[in-house]
């Protein structure tokens, strides 16, 4: 093989096609309530984590839904599970159990 | 004497107002320019946000119009303004003086083949919210078949000023949620996508649905809208848009996308307006005479407008906006239409 | 695919273009490129349909690759190209045709700019005086030379030796079309059959025999992007847009990829090799690639011009596969022979790129 001294750029473009339903219906059926956020970023507002390392449940779910799991689990890792966010969630989402179900179904390769 | 009001435009709005002006005992001529009552309303299935059968509505609809004179297949050929009366040619032969006369031409869905990067009309298995009702009504339709992922496409010809369509068409955010739900229930193993830039769910039980879809359904809302399809190797269509939420651009490979059509203005407004000499905003749709109090009044004494022919209405707001233009109407007939001495004055002051 | 659909956006987007009378200026790169190109279009438009074209040694470069680069102002360019305006008009046409999509896009682009901002366009009159002594008129209609060949297709196709068939199967090729990006994604009117479908190269296939392929990636850009490629660190991130698109195209089998830029066939002709020789990766059969070829290329091809002289061998991927199946007769001796047969030395083989 030739080095030219530039290569390939991997992207950086998310792909649904890569999205693992079958895990994530895992996921829901444990905590139902990952279905229902609407993204609004109240819970990461409030965090206590967040404001020091990268710390985000709305992201986290974000990246479930966007095949990017071990990205999702290093988002919730920094998680005091303080239950801020539970209190400010307008759509009421339990949010401690949700993080924790997360880590679990996720952390199971 | 009874007063003749002629209704243009047999669609939701005309039939309502219709019924309500007969019933106050005038004496009501609908034309409609298709060979069917009934406008959009027919060609839907089911309508949200409770998903009723949109034939029951319309059943009820004309139903109340019974004794109504209606010519279809029937538009105008000229119109004249006498005194204070209208003098119309139809285009069926018919002469009609009408004392007041009552647009509500409705509108047109927008033609999505003009979206060009989307591929309506090009790729096999892009379709509009409108093919998609007319398969829920007919079971019919050879681009599904066992769909294992769905996109809605929002915003298709709405919010679009490079389509023409600066304004937000109100219904299709509902419709798409509506929709997306339908073919959950139609295909339960299929996954549904979403693709918006606001969710515009502003009325009455609109955001249940919302919810329902979410939580009953597991659909999926990415907020971005779709800016390029493609058509795979095997029929697939390849899917781009960006998820800006997460910021970053994303793909999708999907077996059907429906994209959700706006309203566009009535073809027939800009030959109305010129019969009517009524004033067309830069948005394409009838002017109200002015202000937000004018309600269903046109810059034209003795004529009225309904509907859309004002700007894309829900279902529920045409019904509300034809009542009140029956009322207005009988205002109008009984105030100042019976005063011929004063009748400028009161024009003047009143309309 | 439903091809009547495309008819009817193609049937929206025809610009007029004129039989006859050309004022034709050359591409800065192309005649390093693809030496013998602008030559054909000559030999064929002039020789072969007899059609006036005119042109002078006297004109220089649009400024694009500067002006794309970053590197001049945009009056600079305006005045540039008032110039070759002014060496048109001094020679009595009205027509302007001109090699490269970069200078077309330019073009296209100066015009509209002085249709909107008249006062720009009096202050480059005002400059090329006091430049050059010169005074321009805008060219009457603005062409690209593909919107010539494509108006000129069905006569090339009557006087056509051979078609885009595969003599051994009498199948029609498969033919991958390749628009450069500021042909039409910028003015989407000015192009034949606008930006998202674009028919330009897609009549000539049509008319010479061969059969499209449309594939999900065609409108992506071939990578050349002018700064993306020109410094070496970015070049990672052009070499990324091609081996998307032929990534994309990989599963239609294509037999050629037929362009009308300067850039992109240079692109996805060149960058083939270097996927191959770091990837081992490559996409035609039996570990060819795919030849990428200009459009009179191809038009020299049908018209039986021996590929040699067409500058065929100047492609990085070997057309002899695409010969074959052409049935084209060529000599492999003669291959890197130049001028009056002297031997250029054949280029070093590659590694993993027959």
């Amino acid at each position: 093989m030739v080095d030219f001294g530039f290569g390939l750029v991997p992207s950086s473009r998310i792909n649904l096609d890569l999205f693992d339903s079958e895990k994530y219906e895992q996921l829901a059926e444990m905590e139902p309530d990952v279905r229902i956020c609407m993204a609004c970023g109240s819970c990461t507002a409030v965090c206590t984590a967040g404001k020091f390392v990268p710390t985000s449940l709305r992201e986290a779910i974000e990246d479930i839904k966007n095949a990017k799991p071990d990205k999702a689990l290093q988002m919730l890792e920094s998680c005091q599970l303080c239950g801020k966010c539970s209190m400010v969630c307008p759509r009421g989402i339990n949010t401690r159990h949700l993080i924790l179900s997360i880590s679990k179904v996720y952390s199971e390769k | 004497m009874k007063n003749n009001i002629l209704i243009i435009g047999g669609g939701p709005a005309g039939l309502e107002a219709s019924a309500q002006l007969q019933r106050m005992g005038y004496n009501v001529i609908l034309i409609e320019r298709s060979a069917k009552l009934g406008g959009h309303l027919a060609q839907w299935d089911r309508l949200f946000p409770d998903r009723v059968p949109a034939d029951e509505v319309l059943g009820g609809l004309l139903r109340a119009t019974e004794g109504v004179k209606c010519f279809t297949d029937t538009d105008i050929r000229a119109i004249n303004r006498l005194d204070k009366s209208y003098n119309v040619r139809l285009t069926n032969g018919i002469t009609v003086l009408s004392d007041a006369v009552l647009v509500a031409s409705g509108f047109d869905l927008f033609n999505a083949v003009r979206k060009e990067e989307y591929g309506y009309g090009i790729y096999n298995q892009v379709m509009t919210n409108a093919d998609l009702e007319a398969y829920f009504k007919t079971g019919e339709d050879k681009r599904i078949e066992n769909p294992r992922k769905i996109g809605f496409v929002h915003c298709v010809g709405s919010r679009d000023e490079k389509s023409g369509c600066r304004s937000c068409s109100k219904v299709c955010c509902a419709t798409a949620v509506k929709q997306a739900i339908e073919m959950k229930q139609a295909f339960p193993q299929a996954e549904v996508f979403c693709f918006y830039m606001d969710l515009r769910l502003f009325g009455r039980h609109y955001e249940d649905l919302y919810l329902e879809a979410q939580k009953e359904y597991g659909v999926r809302f990415i907020r971005g809208r779709v800016a390029e399809v493609s058509e795979n190797y095997d029929g697939t269509l390849l899917v781009k848009a960006e998820d800006t939420v997460a910021s970053k651009p994303l793909k999708i490979t999907l077996d059907l996308l429906v994209l959700m059509a706006g309203m566009r203005p009535s073809a027939s407004v800009k030959e109305l307006g010129e019969h009517l000499g009524m004033m067309v905003e830069e948005d394409g749709y009838f002017a109200v005479r002015s202000g937000i109090a004018a309600g269903q009044r046109s810059p034209q004494p003795g004529i009225f407008l309904a509907g859309a022919a004002t700007g894309p209405k829900t279902l529920p707001e045409t019904l509300a906006d034809a009542r009140a233009a029956a009322m207005e109407i009988d205002r109008y007939l009984t105030e100042i239409f019976p005063d011929a001495k004063n009748y400028k004055q009161l024009v003047k002051e009143r309309w | 695919m439903i091809y009547e659909g495309k008819q009817k956006i193609w049937s929206e987007y025809q610009k007029e273009i004129p039989d006859d009378h050309y004022f034709y200026v050359r591409s800065c790169i192309r005649q390093s490129f693809f030496p013998a190109s602008e030559a054909t279009f000559l030999d064929i438009t002039r020789n072969a349909l007899g059609k006036d074209i005119f042109e002078t040694e006297h004109h220089t470069t649009c400024g694009g690759i500067a002006y794309h680069s970053d590197t001049i102002p945009q009056e600079t360019v305006m005045t540039i190209i008032a110039r070759q305006f002014a060496l048109m008009a001094k020679h009595g046409y009205e027509n302007y045709v001109c090699s490269c999509i970069t200078s077309f896009g330019l073009y296209c682009e100066t015009m509209e700019t002085w249709r909107e901002y008249p006062e720009l366009e009096a202050k480059i009159r005002e400059n090329l005086w006091r430049s050059c002594k010169l005074e321009f008129a805008k060219p009457k209609f603005l062409v690209h030379a593909s919107d010539l060949i494509y108006k000129y297709r069905n006569l090339i196709a009557a006087q056509a030796v051979r078609k885009l068939v595969n003599v051994h199967t009498g199948e029609p090729l498969k033919v991958v079309e390749h628009i450069g990006c500021h042909y039409s994604k910028m003015f989407p009117s000015k192009g034949v059959g606008g930006a998202e479908y674009p028919y330009v190269l897609v009549g000539m296939i049509e008319a010479w025999g061969g059969e499209i392929v449309d594939y999900p990636e065609r409108r992506h850009c071939c990578g050349f992007g002018f700064r993306q490629y020109f410094i070496k660190g970015n070049r990672g991130y052009s070499l990324s847009n091609t081996h998307k698109k032929f990534e994309s195209m990989e599963p239609f089998k294509p037999d050629l990829i037929i362009t009308n830029c300067p850039g992109c066939p240079y692109f996805l002709d060149r960058w083939q090799y270097v996927i191959a020789e770091s990837t081992g990766k490559t996409y035609g059969q039996d570990g060819h690639g795919i030849p990428a070829l200009t459009y009179e290329e191809v038009a020299g091809l049908v018209m039986g011009y021996d590929p040699w002289d067409l500058g065929l061998q100047t492609h990085q991927v070997g057309v002899e596969p695409l010969l074959d199946k052409m049935g084209v007769e060529y000599d492999p001796a003669k291959k890197y022979l130049g001028m009056n047969g002297k031997d250029l030395g054949a280029p070093a083989p590659c590694s993993c790129l027959k």
